[in-house]
């Protein structure tokens, strides 16, 4: 077992600020601990990447930024993760309005099965962001012009979202988060199940995106981290082994592992 | 190894083993094809030939017998002080009516027993017809109509061809006077077999000319509605808490396991606890369509739980995650998305759960739903019946003239069943979503 050291928080060391940051963060399954002591921190206006083998506790992280591990039976989180300071975890945090500036996206497109339209316009629908229809209209036509969705459904909004392409599909996901005007977007792997023309697609967006939004998106293609990531993370059996810029970590990590990892001798 | 290999290469890639690989496999297609049509055909034919038979004998049962009579109104029979007055229009001896018109279309009947007979041969009913008649149009007293009244059930099966002729008097449930009086009456074109509404318009009755669906027909509506009213919302509430909000837990498993077993349990068994339970410590009436819908709604319950809870399970987990990550609560995401999705499943096992109560008698004699009922109920605490036990009361009658009618009644309790199919497949279609 290779002894690994607890990193620095980088970012603010590098000039941006925290958005989020999580200290000694424990996640429990049951008995079974899927995160142990993580700390990291999330810089505003910049793209995360979470990296690591499958099952080293990556999605279980991101997940716990919005607290989506509360609806898992047995799911336990200890530490604190702050967002803009103010303790997520804290009792008198309402969930669903944490969830409301933390969006996410998931792995698979989960459109609903519902228009195009009413997709992107469901989460402004609950939390009364329109006045009128108009207002509403608006806020959908920005979100699917922001996730460059809106030249291709434009003509199809009433058309149900299940019925785009995938890479369409995923980029609608986006939008719908958009929507709520979140100021984190949480991306678990959401190029996995595309092709590599909708993926670049994606990509792209990532990068415009990060002027308006905050983004920690979990990644197993390396060369996708390094494109669109300011800062990348590395995940090992539920403990963050490295953390810091990415141009640093993907050229010069500081721990073999790191380097064993992204040049593809393990994972 | 690798000699093994080889071999089941070489044998994997003969041509003969693959043809014969094929024949085998195409052979047991054809035959497991062969097996499906034929069962498919059998159940066809079985529905087909009880589908004709009951339509057949129903129609029998819808049609009855009638006798033109030239009755006379007879002033001081039927309102001697020549008030008026429906109250007293309402309580004349219209029995005295038919009689009359009776002897004098058949003068030379004198003694006391052909009298008798002679009366029997038109329906005890006939004098409420007359009494309707006469309150909706009072100017008809003082003359003399030609009416058509109904025929009893004798005449009515003699007519229908039902008694034959040629068996000896003895033997048949009509003399051969009465014959030649209908003879007779036939002559004149006084006896006629035609649809009659009677059988949709009247509630039961000792006289089948007279028994009617309506009253069990109504009975089962009431009581379906109470079921509906009740175990649809209940049952879909508690599949909801159970599958979406419960915890895990030895309580959860010990309500699951139960229920499972409640949806087993014998219907006599509920019949028994709503006898207990709604009449000796609730006190309700007897009889009632209310408390018929309580014990079929509890007998109900536990299948629209399991299905409720199947069709929330069939719901992508994808689907709930979407709706909390953009901030859904937990009521929101039951009820904008999964509820909405499950919806066509919930219903379908709704359906099949109603259905299943629709066509119950065993818990329904428990709580006294057998009684013979004539008024048709007007709300769900009159005393009342449902079609399953209206079928089963003329199927135990006696008379040759239930036959017809206990068939219809069938046929009718079909179409209820279709029509509450029906219903089902409309609103699945209406909540279906396509992916
Ligand atoms: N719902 C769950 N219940 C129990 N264990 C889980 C659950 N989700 C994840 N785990 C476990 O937690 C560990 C981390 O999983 P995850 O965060 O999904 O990994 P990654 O996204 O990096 O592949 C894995 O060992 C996995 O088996
Ligand atoms: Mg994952």
């Amino acid at each position: 077992m290779v002894a690994i050291t607890v990193p620095v928080a980088a970012p603010t060391a590098a000039g941006g600020v925290v958005k989020v940051a999580a200290r000694g963060v424990d996640v429990f399954y049951g008995a079974k601990q899927a995160l142990v002591a993580v700390d990291l921190d999330i810089a505003e206006h910049q793209v995360t990447a979470l990296i690591g083998p499958s099952g080293c506790g990556k999605s279980t992280f991101l997940r716990c930024l919005n607290r989506m591990n509360d609806t898992i039976e047995g799911c336990r989180v200890t530490g604190s993760i702050t967002l803009d300071g103010q303790d997520l975890y804290a009792r008198t945090i309402d969930v669903v309005q944490v969830r409301s500036r933390v969006g996410m996206v998931f792995q698979k497109p989960n459109p609903f099965p519902k228009s195009v339209y009413d997709n992107v316009a469901y989460g402004p629908r609950i939390h009364g962001l329109a006045r009128d229809r108009a207002e509403l209209d608006a806020i959908v036509e920005t979100s699917l012009k922001l996730a460059s969705l809106w030249s291709e459904v434009k003509d199809r909004l009433g058309e149900p979202g299940t019925s785009l392409s995938g890479g369409q599909q995923q980029r609608l996901c986006i939008a719908r988060a958009i929507a709520v005007s979140p100021e984190v977007i949480l991306m678990d792997e959401p190029c996995s199940a595309l092709d590599p023309i909708a993926t670049a697609h994606i990509e792209e967006l990532i990068d415009e995106l990060k002027t308006n939004f905050t983004i920690a998106i979990v990644t197993h293609n390396m060369q996708q981290a390094a494109r669109v990531s300011q800062y990348t993370a590395f995940f090992h059996l539920g403990r963050l082994v490295e953390f810091g810029d990415t141009a640093a970590v993907f050229t010069n990590p500081r721990e073999t592992m790191t380097q064993d990892y992204i040049t593809g001798r393990f994972g | 190894m690798t000699d093994v290999l080889a071999r089941d290469l070489a044998r994997a890639r003969n041509p003969a083993v693959a043809a014969r690989r094929a024949h085998r496999r195409r052979a047991a297609e054809a035959r497991f094809r062969a097996a499906s049509v034929a069962g498919t055909a059998v159940a066809l034919l079985t529905l087909v030939v009880l589908l004709v038979a009951l339509v057949g004998q129903g129609l029998d049962g819808l049609r009855a017998t009638r006798v033109a009579l030239d009755v006379a109104f007879d002033a001081a029979t039927v309102d001697p002080d020549g008030t008026g007055d429906p109250a007293v229009i309402a309580k004349a001896d219209f029995n005295a009516l038919v009689k009359e018109a009776l002897r004098a279309r058949f003068p030379d009947v004198t003694t006391r027993q052909d009298r008798k007979r002679l009366n029997g041969l038109v329906s005890s009913g006939a004098l409420y017809e007359l009494r309707d008649m006469l309150l909706d149009d009072p100017g008809v007293i003082g003359t003399t109509q030609r009416v058509w009244l109904p025929a009893s059930d004798d005449v009515d099966q003699f007519a229908k061809g039902h008694i034959d002729r040629a068996a000896s008097e003895a033997e048949r449930r009509v003399s051969d006077q009465e014959i030649a009086w209908l003879d007779a009456l036939e002559a004149d074109e006084a006896l006629q077999t035609r649809f009659s509404r009677i059988f949709f318009t009247a509630g039961d009755s000792r006289e089948p000319e007279l028994a009617g669906i309506r009253g069990a027909l109504v009975g089962s509506l009431l009581t379906m509605a109470v079921t509906a009213i009740i175990a649809f919302p209940l049952g879909v509430a508690t599949a909801i808490y159970l599958e979406e909000f419960a915890p895990r837990n030895r309580w959860t498993d010990l309500i699951e396991v139960n229920i499972n077993n409640l949806a087993a349990v014998p219907s006599i068994v509920f019949g028994l606890l709503g006898l207990a339970i709604f009449l000796n410590v609730v006190g309700l009436p007897r009889s009632a369509p209310l408390v018929g819908g309580l014990v079929l709604a509890l007998m109900s319950l536990p299948v629209i739980i399991i299905a409720g809870r199947a069709a929330l399970t069939a719901v992508p987990p994808s689907i709930r995650e979407a709706a909390r990550g953009v901030g859904a609560s937990p009521l929101q995401v039951v009820a904008h998305h999964v509820l909405p999705l499950a919806m066509p499943g919930i219903l379908t096992g709704t359906i099949i759960a109603m259905a299943r109560a629709l066509g119950e008698t065993a818990p329904l004699l428990m709580i006294g739903m057998v009684a013979f009922v004539v008024d048709v109920p007007t709300g769900p605490m009159d005393a009342a019946t449902v079609l399953p036990v209206q079928i089963y009361l003329w199927a135990d009658s006696p008379e040759r003239a239930f036959v017809g009618k206990t068939a219809a009644a069938i046929v009718v309790l079909l179409g209820f069943l279709i029509t509450m199919n029906g219903v089902a497949v409309y609103l699945r279609r209406r909540f279906e979503v396509k992916w």
